[in-house]
């Protein structure tokens, strides 16, 4: 069994993310508590993302189409509930179920296949299965095609709708902190080892009597999971879903998302999401051509700090 | 005569064969980039992009569209080497992470200098007379000059190509480099000097794929990205660093997207009837060539032309 060891990072991060709606509060600043939303929302996903490539060192460029899935279900739910009076639709438990159900099983025959391959060919066929559900998309014409559609109907939960500034952060803070509890117990699981071990010497693995494939295979569909919740907050945060949530270079922000925060670390996707989405917020005042300035930094972080920015502070050189 | 449909059929495949070449022209640099760098270049579709800018714009410019051709596959080969002396030979030993992140940040930066430059609108082009008019293939069966060219064209270089891989000593080279890099740089040859020309050639092909591209679609940022994909499915199809593989992969995944693009929707109104086939159709046809790639990478994990041992 593993032990319990009290450590102040779960305080600390507690701490952090009940002060931000308190400052909003007091400060009257409700465009920080919706920027902290977002990040919470996506950080969850990288958090997931960061399970396969920080943990389990696999490139995967389809994580984008998780969160889209876990967008439509609430979208396509929504829509049947305002038109067609299917109010069971809307109903988040059914949703979430929903969300997980997909997510899951779209996790499940990605990795199955792409599994079958490793390195360059796995991101490329990552890539190309994002790219299919982008299309899927594209094309549902009922659901807005390549517009996309406006979401009237929040996901209800036995009469509460998840709606309003407040109750979306309080939401998007849990859902956070249990994904950020789940990977660490599951870094630690006897599981998460074999999953960091084939990671470093897959043939040791397999003579250890493992299948590095399989763990692979769960590692994927559980972080493909945690992405499609995240989607399911995504949506009912915009309120509207649009072929845009798949498109592949949303995967590539999650990618930038846990390498910023750094590889493999729990809580870096947090302080990457946080960073990137500060840098995309701040930088549109700076000029209007501002993916520029991300690009750049991107290019910047990949030449001098592939560790994440922590590993510029520390000036820990790479060991893989 | 002919009967129209088939007319329509013959007219399909060759509109699949000028897309197939569109495709090999993008990925015979990339697979070889991949080949023989072991690196992961994002960033080929906004080479494309930029050849097809360059040449709308040139042509725009000085009314003279194959001066434009010229002048954009110069710019986008001189681009290509820059960015391989800049940043791209950083990162050869790199994790595929950080040349994933690398190449990335360049999509961005291109992306955006693209829209900086020549705006978000989008650049179309005026092609001369002589290539802008149509001829009779068959009887009844009539066909833009200029897709007809671009196959001619495009086999010729497809050929010349080959040529240059096959029978040239810098050809040999890069084989040699494809199937054991280390062992050609063992033998004293200039790798780095070898890599920037292959990452500078295959820069030319995107670039020249770019200018041909410009009238039938016309230059538009974000236009690289979705035929970057299908270069990846080409690539996966044919075996990583075979040129032979990617221009037969390319020719079937263009026939099989124009084909499936055209006849989809015909197909499944047969089974689903006609509301539901039209509905799904359009989707379905756009998916058909990554059912196509998972079906074989289920058979064959390497691709069909295995072509390296790596």
């Amino acid at each position: 069994m593993t032990r319990f060891k009290p450590s102040l990072v779960p305080l600390g991060l507690l701490l952090l993310l009940s002060a931000i709606p308190l400052g909003a509060y007091i400060f009257d600043a409700v465009f920080a508590l919706t920027l902290a939303t977002r990040i919470l929302i996506l950080a969850t996903a990288a958090v997931g993302l960061n399970l396969v490539l920080g943990y389990g060192g696999m490139l995967s460029l389809c994580h984008s189409a998780f969160v889209g899935i876990g967008a439509y279900v609430v979208g396509i739910g929504a829509y049947h509930a305002t038109n067609d009076g299917l109010d069971w639709m809307s109903n988040g438990f059914i949703q979430i179920v929903a969300v997980l159900v997909f997510s899951t099983l779209t996790a499940a025959i990605i990795g199955v296949i792409s599994l079958r391959t490793r390195g360059i060919y796995f991101l490329m066929i990552t890539m190309a299965f994002g790219q299919t559900l982008y299309l899927a998309a594209v094309g549902a014409d009922l659901y807005g095609g390549d517009d996309g559609m406006t979401i009237y109907q929040p996901s209800v939960f036995a009469g509460f709708a998840l709606q309003g500034r407040y109750v979306l952060y309080i939401v998007a803070a849990i859902v956070f902190s249990l994904s950020v509890f789940i990977v660490d117990r599951l870094a630690r699981s006897r599981f998460g080892l074999v999953l960091q071990a084939a990671k470093m010497n897959e043939p040791r693995v397999r003579a250890l009597g493992y299948d590095p494939v399989r763990v692979r295979l769960v590692a994927f569909v559980i972080s493909g999971a945690m992405a499609g919740l995240a989607g399911f907050l995504l949506a009912n945060y915009t309120e509207f879903v649009s072929p845009a949530e798949f498109n592949w270079v949303r995967s590539g922000d999650l990618v930038i998302m846990v390498v910023l925060g750094g590889l493999g670390l729990n809580l870096g996707p947090l302080f990457g999401a946080a960073f990137l989405l500060v840098v995309e917020d701040l930088a549109p005042g700076i000029t209007t051509h501002w993916p520029i300035i991300v690009g750049l930094l991107v290019l910047l972080v990949a030449l001098f700090a592939p560790r994440g920015l922590g590993s510029l502070l520390t000036g820990e050189a790479r060991n893989d | 005569m002919l009967s129209s449909s088939l007319l329509l059929f013959i007219e399909q495949c060759m509109n699949g064969l000028q897309f197939g070449i569109m495709l090999f022209l993008i990925t015979a640099g990339l697979t070889l980039v991949v080949g023989i760098m072991n690196f992961v270049n994002l960033a080929q579709g906004s080479l494309f992009m930029l050849g097809a800018f360059v040449t709308a714009w040139v042509a725009a410019n000085s009314g003279n569209y194959y001066l434009a051709v010229l002048v954009a596959i110069a710019a986008v080969a001189l681009l290509g080497i820059l960015m391989e002396v800049l940043v791209v030979s950083r990162f050869y030993h790199r994790q595929h992470l950080d040349q994933v992140l690398a190449t990335f940040g360049i999509i961005l930066i291109l992306n955006e200098l693209a829209r900086i430059l020549w705006g978000a609108q989008g650049l179309s082009v005026t092609l001369p007379p002589e290539l802008n008019r149509s001829i009779e293939l068959l009887p009844g069966l009539t066909y833009p000059v200029f897709r007809f060219a671009f196959i001619i064209f495009g086999l010729a270089t497809a050929g010349l190509l080959y040529l240059l891989i096959s029978r040239t000593r810098v050809g040999m080279l890069i084989r040699a480099g494809a199937s054991d890099r280390d062992m050609v740089r063992g033998l004293g040859i200039n790798v780095n000097l070898l890599f920037a020309l292959v990452f500078g050639l295959g820069a030319a092909l995107a670039g020249l794929a770019g200018s041909l591209s410009v009238p039938i679609m016309s230059a538009s940022v974000g236009m690289g990205e979705p035929v970057l994909m299908l270069g990846f499915v080409v690539i996966v199809l044919g075996g990583i660093g075979s040129i032979r593989g990617a221009f037969w992969a390319a020719l079937l995944v263009g026939l099989v997207d124009t084909l499936g693009r055209s006849y989809a929707t015909t197909l499944l109104s047969l089974f689903l009837g006609s509301k539901a086939g039209a509905s799904l159709g359009p989707s379905l046809a756009g998916m058909v060539i990554y059912i196509l790639m998972a079906a074989v990478l289920a058979v064959c994990p390497e691709g069909l032309f295995k072509a390296k041992a790596s």
